[in-house]
Order: structure tokens, then sequence, then C-alpha cells
């Protein structure tokens, strides 16, 4: 994209006929043209922003304004088990969220490179991507029913003990990890088959000349070439999975026992089920935060901005 | 090595609304078909040979891997027809069977309020009045809406920072650029006070309102394929005495259709599966949306155990439109999945 940008942004040289129009300024046109997504922007992302960090430092029931405490909410927040907990959850389920939706999408997209560029077989592996969270959530609720569900059943069939997936502590973030799992990995595939075009036939060609297997293929060209893009979209999936909400606040609401209690969840709970504005929105700058943290650390430790295709 | 920040950056924006998948929409560049502006190479053109490579047992075993996948990702789908076909009292004996058990309608009905209450309950419904046809109205009213509103506007501001000369149209595209950075996760709170005081809770206005005329990743993505215009085309029409409001209407968007109509598509799914800010603003059934009607009916279980016909009906209804707008624009879709600034 530089290239174009930058070359066509220059104004028209001397070949130009239209001189007169060479200087023209478009400043009132620009300003009309960028009026109603600037009040947007305005309005509704960077005003929640700073009234977001200002809530933060008040008690605010929504019943009575906003009244100042300063950073209390903070060193309640600190001291909050409950914070720390479903800190912990949420930690818990990105992991397992995150490290099997990239080790299953990086499979797939690999196999779709090897095998087929066939249009259709994206779209089939994309189409989970096109149902929403909820619908996702309500589907798996049925599947992994206990006493009804297929995959209890199934279970059950080969000599297993039937698991409750949603109601047993252990299992409940496993479960609503490996549901977005599903409803993931087809997309984050899709993102790295993207990235694996622009691995340059000829390289796999010549290992394979010299004898390379398909392991060492994958591990000497695929991954590395790969990097850059695996970097970003770990970002990417990390930063939603930290965001995670719709699949818990259908199936569990946080249960049992606080054990699918992820931090959207409790912030959520606090704003709507306590009136507890100021607290929430602390809870929210925390989770700002972390995003923040994780962001730039995961940018510097996998140098995402480098490649080494040059 | 222009790593475009784009798809880093647009992680938590660019779904405005759905928590948990906020990836989505990200990094989609403007696709292949749209007159070379993005980095994309030709996959066929380099890959031809690859497909006739015989079937070897590498190949059959990555073939049955990838078979398993499918199943696993189909497999759900076709259960939720199955379920959504079935009687529930057939469900409870007969839960194993491939193939629906005591066909019945009976889910689909009850989904769209054509049962008596009594019927209802006798086919293990809870009783509860639910409309879907109002949801999905809803629903409808509230995806159109943003999709038109936002892709418009959005449209004129990405010109604006592309192709009209002023002051500060790099600092402003930096600011919008810049908001894709905010996670939704923050605004949600502050935004819900705003639309609670402007008294819009429980409206459909209410909950389009914040991403109805904003998409910062919609900016970004329309700015790179209008930089890719050739100039020469925009500078004749304005010699010809165009004015640039002109040129913007009847040469800019006739020329960018492909891109719009992939914006558009994205837009509307995203705006039809959103759910937890509508959750928040909406209470009663004039403002309700198919996921938050989804939710709802979930939790109206009645005490003998789970409408599952029912349930299962229900999330066909919500979920068969956006399938059948995929079916429809599959390549396009599927084609514009990729990254813009990369190369």
């Amino acid at each position: 994209m530089s290239a174009a940008s930058t070359a066509g942004s220059v104004d028209a040289g001397p070949r130009r006929p239209a001189g007169r129009r060479k200087k023209r300024d478009d400043t009132r046109l620009a300003l009309l043209f960028i009026l109603p997504a600037g009040i947007g922007l305005l309005v509704f992302l960077v005003w929640p922003l700073l009234t977001g960090l200002y809530f933060s430092l008040t008690e605010y029931s929504i019943l009575t304004p906003p009244k100042w405490v300063g950073l209390e909410n903070y060193t309640t927040m600190l001291s909050d088990p409950v914070f720390w907990k479903s800190l912990r959850v949420t930690v818990l389920y990105v992991a397992i969220n995150i490290g099997v939706q990239t080790v299953l999408a990086l499979l797939i997209a690999v196999l779709m490179q090897r095998l087929t560029q066939s249009t259709w077989l994206r779209s089939l592996v994309l189409t989970p991507y096109l149902v929403s969270n909820v619908v996702a959530a309500i589907v798996f609720l049925w599947l992994l029913d206990s006493q009804l569900g297929i995959v209890n059943l199934l279970l059950q069939a080969v000599g297993f003990d039937p698991v409750s997936f949603w109601a047993s502590e252990t299992w409940v973030i496993p479960t609503v990890a490996l549901v977005n799992v599903w409803r993931h990995m087809g997309y984050t595939a899709l993102l790295l088959f993207a990235g694996l075009q622009s691995i340059p036939e000829q390289l796999y060609e010549a290992a394979r000349t010299e004898g390379a297997g398909e392991i060492q293929l994958f591990r000497r060209i695929t991954l590395p070439l790969l990097r850059p893009i695996l970097a970003l979209v770990l970002i990417m999936t990390v930063i939603g999975s930290f965001q995670v909400f719709d699949t818990i606040s259908v199936t569990t609401q946080g249960g049992p026992s606080d054990a699918s209690k992820v931090l959207q969840m409790y912030i959520y709970e606090n704003a709507f089920g306590q009136y507890n504005f100021g607290y929430a929105s602390a809870l929210s700058v925390a989770l700002l935060v972390i995003l923040m943290i994780i962001t730039f650390a995961q940018y510097f430790l996998t140098r995402a901005g480098q490649s080494d295709l040059d | 090595m222009t790593t475009t920040s784009a798809p880093a950056a647009d992680g938590p924006r660019s779904t405005p609304l759905s928590p948990g998948a906020s990836a989505d929409g990200t990094g989609i560049s403007a696709g292949p078909r749209t007159n070379g502006a993005s980095a994309h190479r030709s996959p066929r053109s380099r890959r031809s040979g690859r497909t006739r490579r015989r079937l070897g047992p590498g190949r059959l075993l990555a073939w049955i891997v990838m078979i398993v996948i499918l199943v696993i990702t189909l497999f759900p789908f076709y259960w939720m027809l199955r379920t959504a076909l079935s009687s529930n009292t057939a469900l409870a004996t007969d839960p194993t069977s491939l193939l629906p058990v005591g066909f019945s309608l009976g889910g689909f009905e009850r989904v769209f309020g054509l049962q008596d209450v009594d019927t209802a309950v006798a086919q293990g419904g809870s009783g509860a009045s639910i409309t879907f046809w109002r949801y999905l109205l809803n629903t409808v009213i509230v995806a159109t809406a943003i999709t038109v509103v936002q892709t418009f506007s959005c449209a004129m501001a990405a010109y604006a920072s592309s192709r009209l000369r002023w002051k500060g149209r790099e600092t402003v595209f930096l600011v919008f650029l810049g908001a894709m950075m905010i996670p939704q996760i923050f605004t949600l709170l502050p935004n819900f006070i705003l639309i609670k005081n402007l008294h819009l809770v429980d409206t459909l206005l209410g909950i389009m309102l914040p991403t109805l005329f904003i998409s910062p990743f919609a900016i970004f993505f329309l700015r790179q394929f209008f930089n890719n215009i050739s100039r020469e085309v925009e500078e004749a029409a304005l010699i010809d005495g165009a004015s640039k409001v002109r040129v913007f209407f009847t040469l800019i968007i006739p020329i960018s259709t492909a891109p719009l109509a992939t914006l558009a598509l994205l837009t509307y799914m995203t705006a039809w599966n959103e759910y937890f800010w509508s959750l928040m603003v909406s209470y009663t059934d004039s403002s309700r949306v198919l996921t938050v009607a989804l939710a709802v009916f979930r939790a109206q279980s009645p005490n003998t155990g789970t409408d599952w016909a029912g349930l299962m009906a229900a999330t066909l209804v919500a979920a068969a439109p956006m399938l059948i707008l995929f079916a429809l624009f599959a390549k396009r879709i599927v084609n514009s999945i990729g990254f813009s600034g990369i190369k």
C-alpha cells in the first residue's frame, strides 16, 4: 500500500495542464465529509474512554450522580479475592482457548496449503464463524448436556463415565474454551492460510530436491516464515479471547461457584447486578491495562514487525 | 516491510460488541478482486502443479485429518436441524438416533408463537410467550441501519482522508486509526450511561447508535482502497468541471462497489451476531434482538427439562439468515480474509 499512497498524494506535477487546481484546498468539504464519522468517534469512542476513566474514580450507582472517591475502587480491587479469582479464571480460559485454537488453526491452514486451494473447503471451514456466540453456546449446551447430550452418550457408549461439562468446576472453563475454539478456529486458519500464500513455492521445491520431508519443511520453512503473521494473529486472538463474555453469559452465568466467572462477567455483574458502576469501571480499566501490557509484550517478544522473508 | 498495525490494533474494536469474538473482521484485506489494491499475489498461478500430485499415503492421511476436522466443524449444524425437527418426548427416549425422532414442527411453532400455552407445555415448552417474528424484525432493522449508515459515513471519512487536500488530514486519520486500539469492553459501560441519559435505553436507536456512524476499521479498510484508485481518472473528471462531491458519488463509489459490498456484508454479520451491548440496552420485546431473545428463551426452561426442540429451532431461525447470506457470497467473504498491510 505504501508506494501507491505516497506517490498519489503528491500534487499533480507540471505535466498536468490543470494548474488551477494544483493548490486547491478542500478543508471545508473535508470537514463536512468526516463530520458523521467524526461525531461518532468523539461521542461513542473518545468520550466514553474519558468518562470511563472518570467513573472508575467515583462511587456511582446510576440513580445518584457519581461521587468522587479517588483511588478507593482500585484499592478495593487489589484486596478483592473475587477479582483475583476471576483474573485466574480468565487467564486459564485464554491459555486453553488460544493454545488449542492456534494449533488446530495452524494444522488446518497447512493441510489446506498442501491439499487444495478450494474456496469450497475454505467456506466450510469458516461456517461456524458465521453464527453468533449465543447460537454456538446454546448448540453446545445441548451437544454437551449431561443426560441427553450426544457427546456424553458417545462417551458412555465407549465406556467412559458421563462428564458434566457445564456443571463441574474443573470442566467448565475447558468446555467454554473449546466451544469458542470451534467457532473461531476456521477464521484463524484462514488468516494463517493467507499468510502461507506469501511463502515462495520455490523454497519448498528446493528443500524437497534436497530430500527434506514434510515435517522438516514445516519446521524449517513454514514455521519461521509464517512467524510474523502468526505473531499478529496471536495478538489479535489473545485480545479477543480476554474479552470472553457471550458464551458464559448464556450458559453458566459464571457458575458453578464462580468457576467460570471471567473478568467480563464480573464487570457485568457489578454494573448490572449491583449497580456498582464505579467499581465496574475500575475493573474495566484493569482489563484495559492488562490487554495493553500483553499486546506490547507479545509484540516485542515475537518481533511481530519483522519478517524473515526479505 | 509495511507491517501495518491494522490487524493487530484492530482486534478490540472491529467486532464492536461481541467479546470473545473480538478478533472478528480483523486483518481483512480489500481482497484480490480489488484492482490489485492489496498485496495479494494470485495463489493459483503459483500452485497449479501441486493439486495434481498423486495420492500417496501421506496425502491420504492428510485428507482423513481434514475430513475429521470438517465433521467436527459441521456436525453441530446437522444436530441443530435434527433436534429442531424432533419432539421433546422422543428426544428423551431416543437421544442417539441420527435422524429426527418423533418428527414434529412443534419447536418452530413455539418459536413463532403459533402454539397455545397448553399445547406448548404439553410438548415440553415453557408456555411463555416468545415471538421470534418481532425479534427477527428488530434484528433486521438494527443490522440494516448500522450497515447502510456506517458504510456510507465511513466511506465519506475515508474519501476525505484519502483524496481531499486539507490541513490535518494525516492527524485526523491517525486519530481514527488510534481509535481501533480502544477495546470495546472499555466503552460499553460509559456508552450505556450515555444512552441512558439520552433516554434511549430499550429502544432500537439506542442499540444501533454507538456503531451507527463509526467503525475505525471500515475507514482504514476503505481508505486503503481509495488510495489505490488511479488519480488520472479523478483528475479528468475534475478538469471537466465536476465537483469533488460529484466525483465521490459518481466515480469513487461506483468504482468501489466490490470493497464496499464486502465491507457491508461483514458489518451486517457483525451487527446481526452482536450480543453484549444489546443485552445491556434492551429489556422488553420492543427492542429485543435475536441474540438476546435466544438467551431469554434458554433461561425460560420449564421445570420438566429444557425444551431442546424449541431451542434448536430458535437457534436455527437466528442463524439461518447469516448462513444463507454466506452461501450466496461465500467466495467474496472467504477471499476477504487475509492481511492487507503485510508484504
